[in-house]
């Protein structure tokens, strides 16, 4: 192991942990500050996508459905001819022909429906405490799995780099007011999959290295893992964020959202599968005692010529 | 011998490559929209006459279609060639068409006969890429138990006097519990001792002091689970009845945990007739025989070898007060149906057939139905629908005794007919009442574009990665690639094989899981080279680089796995597609990157010297 060739990554981790603490702070208030852009998929009401023949003003739009008693929210969708209708408070179904009719009395034609969403508050609410109990399962699920493969002091690390990238994710969207629905929640959960593995193939290697290398402090037994992972570590988030990539730009609005998570996700997954589990290992004092229950197997493993 | 695979191995790897790109063919036929066009009542063929006159009519209309194929159950399928023509295709066989057919929009396989019959079929689109409506209804199954309290307190008083039970007075609870009020303690322990013998359902308990006692039943969990779920089926019966008659090309009709249904219309865009249709009720009547010929009014029996029947114009009772219907067999095996009616309609039906014991009750079942009308307008003859009201007989039966709360239908021919007749009795019954909780409506436009969209997006990111792969890790790169290939044939195969449905967010979960199939090939071929700068032979070092990696890669998936996994039971719809697709995903790739890349990795390298890896 040439010494040249390892990077003193530990040796920047307090202002790293330093930054990472301020970026937790700034999502946790931006959280609880501005709280999320509920889609409608969790607040309820309804979202009205129309196609007009030719490009339409939103004020006329707005004014002629205030005219009617809608309280409507009215936005250019993507293009000058489509338009994004919004009614928070909760309605009635079947409001999608009824707009239509408003917009387009003669019914020419001139005003088609794209898409009509009517989400009851009832089941937009269900759906978030499913939701946010997903999360909290989820984050348990996978705390217990790799307390079951990792000494506990690792199991700490992973989970806590794993609440860092879904707690950036989440202050990401609160602090810029996107919008938050079922396919950003999803993307959430996949993050939290996807985390969990960074730190786990990082922590695998910390363990490998504190088992073979017997001299070396923590400190650079850490730094060697970490330098020896690290090109799996890029080119893996570099595969998955290249896919992503391709989500976001080409992918159209529906997946807009989803893509946006993960491409935060995963980006603050490689950095943190990089600092936030290892610099919490080094402070809770990890050593190789730590994983002296399991040297027999690994003395087993190790069988190497 | 290093890095070799026995033969059973590599012929095994090969079949299951095969085997996946088989299955996942038929995703590259895709449907071809059509219009089927079958007769009202079941068995009936569609004459070749219309068969032709149909044909010519879509000719006049400028609507490019292939010739009609016959289906097997003597209805007739006309393929189109454009899916936006679907509607007007329809509306000319409308205009076309006599009475008794249905016509309904439909999709054709395009898939080769060959590949059906070995089981391959393509993977269903969901509503955000095929386009339609979307429904979800909320079920009042507090409704339905109410009803059933009430229907217990009338049959309660009824038996308790019956059986001679003395009791102050019958009082239902705001919360639903049902108290019977007593005079003394002796009384109050004869009836608690018979009302736990006769009604298992009720939980009893004795409470109240001195002068005022009393006994409190209530429903227990199980029953009141049996009463909503029966609400449920009631209502999902009555459902399927209805979205059969929209005539939709694969609907779906689904409970969705304990209190909703999910109605999943593909291709419909009109939602308010959509809802029209689904919202609309049946209804029963329930009228004596007309006494004299000359009066009441004639209708015919729903079994049209019957004939006609004349009823009275006074109705006894109707479908809301009929709280349960169901077949059975009398003490001889033979068919029967039994009726619950509400204490309302039990009293009328008591005060009814009290003096007409010997006469014939009629059941009229009343359905709305949508008729084709010739009418002038504008000086010209047009077909019209019409909404009108149809009354048939479902039932014409001999009164034997006065009937109450409880009744029974007996001399039915089969167990069909008795099951049948309860059926329609329950559909046109009250059912507990349905509000539309949800309703998504996505345009065929854009069910198109998102097609374009998901599919475009996907191809680009997979080459993208595809790409990476061969810069980085050069003959290895292009070995994980063809991993990929197989990974994705296999993952499309398995999700075509268990018909799941591809939305969205379902390709995105394509797209991701590919990206992160890699991963398992990055691991390893970082651990090769590594081996290789610490100074292992090549041979070695494949071997050491597959078996090391492998733990990592087994730890890293199964988290993702578990939380995939949380994410399926909570999700909905497209989430749940997504969940679905990611854990196919990984699952697929510890196959395929572990060891269907080491398979060709050993066809390269294996039993031979190696100086160099191309890695």
């Amino acid at each position: 192991m040439a010494d040249e060739k390892i990077i003193d990554f530990m040796g920047w981790r307090k202002p790293v942990g330093g930054f990472s603490i301020v970026l937790m702070v700034v999502a946790v208030l931006a959280i609880a500050l501005r709280g999320f852009n509920l889609g409608l998929d969790f607040s309820g009401g309804s979202l009205i996508e129309l196609h007009f023949s030719q490009p339409a003003d939103p004020q006329q739009v707005r004014d002629t459905l205030h005219g009617a008693g809608l309280d409507a929210v009215v936005q250019h969708f993507g293009s000058q001819n489509e338009l994004l209708v919004r009614l928070h408070r909760e309605f009635k179904a079947g409001l999608g022909e009824e707009v239509v009719q408003l917009l387009d009395p003669q019914r020419s034609g001139s005003v088609t429906l794209t898409r009509a969403e009517f989400v009851g508050s009832q089941v937009g609410d269900e759906l978030l405490q499913k939701g946010l109990l997903a999360l909290f399962v989820a984050l348990i699920a996978v705390l217990l799995y790799v307390a079951w493969r990792f000494p506990w002091k690792f199991a700490v690390g992973a989970v806590l780099a794993l609440f860092h990238d879904v707690v950036v994710t989440l202050g990401a969207f609160a602090l810029f007011q996107w919008e938050f629905d079922l396919t950003v929640l999803a993307a959430v959960l996949a993050i939290i999959g996807y985390s969990l593995n960074d730190s786990i193939v990082v922590g695998d290697r910390i363990r490998e290295c504190f088992r073979k290398i017997r001299k070396e402090s923590s400190y650079r037994v850490i730094n060697i893992s970490i330098t020896q992972t690290l090109d799996r570590t890029i080119f893996t988030s570099l595969t998955v964020i290249l896919a992503v990539l391709a989500l976001f730009f080409l992918g159209g609005d529906a997946i807009h959202g989803f893509s946006k998570a993960l491409l935060i996700g995963v980006g603050f997954g490689t950095y943190s599968s990089v600092y936030v589990a290892s610099s919490l290992l080094l402070l809770l004092r990890i050593s190789r005692e730590d994983f002296l229950v399991q040297v027999k197997e690994a003395a087993k493993d190790d069988g190497r010529p | 011998m290093v890095n070799r695979y026995p033969l059973w191995k590599n012929l095994l790897i090969l079949a299951v490559t095969l085997y996946g790109f088989i299955y996942a063919t038929p995703n590259f036929f895709p449907d071809q929209p059509a219009i089927q066009i079958s007769r009202e009542r079941s068995g009936e063929l569609v004459t070749d006459g219309v068969v032709t006159q149909l044909g010519t009519a879509l000719d006049a209309a400028g609507i490019g279609h292939q010739a009609a194929e016959r289906l097997d159950n003597g209805s007739v399928m006309i393929r189109l060639q454009q899916r936006d023509q679907q509607l007007p295709a329809k509306a000319v066989i409308d205009q076309s068409l006599g009475e008794g057919h249905v016509v309904a929009l439909n999709l054709a396989p395009t898939t080769p006969q060959w590949l059906l019959a070995i089981g391959a079929k393509a993977m269903k689109l969901g509503l955000d890429l095929s386009g339609g409506v979307h429904f979800l209804m909320e079920v009042d199954t507090q409704a339905a138990i109410k009803q059933r309290q009430e229907i217990y307190v009338a049959e309660l008083r009824q038996r308790l006097r019956e059986e001679k039970l003395r009791y102050r007075q019958l009082e239902p609870q705001v919360d639903g519990r049902l108290r019977l009020h007593f005079n003394t303690a002796e009384e109050r322990t004869k009836a608690a001792e018979w009302v736990r013998g006769q009604y298992r359902e009720f939980a009893v308990t004795e409470g109240g002091e001195g002068e005022r006692l009393f006994l409190d039943l209530r429903l227990t969990e199980a029953k009141v689970k049996e009463i909503a779920d029966y609400a449920m089926e009631q209502n999902l019966t009555t459902l399927r009845n209805r979205v059969n008659e929209l005539g939709v090309a694969e609907p779906l009709v689904q409970r969705q945990g304990s209190n909703r249904i999910v109605v999943e219309l593909p291709g419909v865009q009109d939602t308010a007739q959509a809802k029209r249709t689904l919202g609309k009720t049946a209804n029963l009547e329930f009228r004596l025989e007309a006494r004299d010929p000359a009066k009441g009014e004639q209708f015919a029996f729903r079994d049209e070898r019957l004939g006609e029947a004349r009823l009275e114009r006074d109705v006894v009772t109707t479908g809301d007060s009929v709280s349960n219907a169901q077949s059975s067999y009398d003490e001889n095996g033979r068919p029967q149906v039994n009726i619950d009616l509400d204490s309302r309609g039990g009293k009328r039906m008591l005060d009814a057939t009290r003096e007409n014991v010997g006469r014939r009750l009629g059941v009229l079942f009343i359905e709305q139905k949508v008729r084709m009308v010739e009418r002038e307008r504008d000086g010209q003859r047009v077909r019209e629908p019409v909404r009108v009201n149809e009354r048939k007989i479902i039932s014409l039966a001999t009164i034997q005794s006065p009937l109450g709360n409880s009744f029974r239908v007996t001399g039915l021919d089969s167990p069909q007919e008795a099951a049948e007749l309860a059926l329609l009795l329950r559909a046109g019954a009250l059912a507990a009442p349905m509000v539309f909780v949800e309703e998504r409506t996505v345009g065929p436009s854009l069910g198109q574009e998102n097609i374009r969209l998901g599919t475009r997006s996907a191809l680009i990111g997979i080459g993208l990665v595809m790409l990476f792969m061969v810069l980085v890790y050069k003959l290895f790169g292009l070995i994980a690639n063809v991993a990929l290939m197989v990974n994705l044939a296999l993952l499309v195969a398995v999700m075509s094989l268990i018909s799941a449905t591809l939305t969205l967010p379902g390709i995105a979960g394509i797209v991701l899981a590919m990206g992160m199939a890699v991963d398992a090939n990055v691991l390893i071929f970082g651990r090769i080279r590594e081996e290789l700068k610490n100074g292992m032979s090549p041979q070695a070092a494949i071997s050491a680089g597959f078996d090391r990696a492998f733990l990592t890669i087994l730890d890293s998936n199964l988290t993702t796995l578990i939380a995939t996994f949380i994410l399926y039971l909570i999700g909905t719809g497209p989430v749940k597609g997504f969940a679905i697709t990611l854990s196919i995903g990984i699952i697929v790739s510890m196959f395929t990157a572990v060891t269907g890349s080491r398979a060709l990795i050993n066809l390269i390298y294996g039993g031979r010297k190696v100086k160099k890896l191309l890695i």
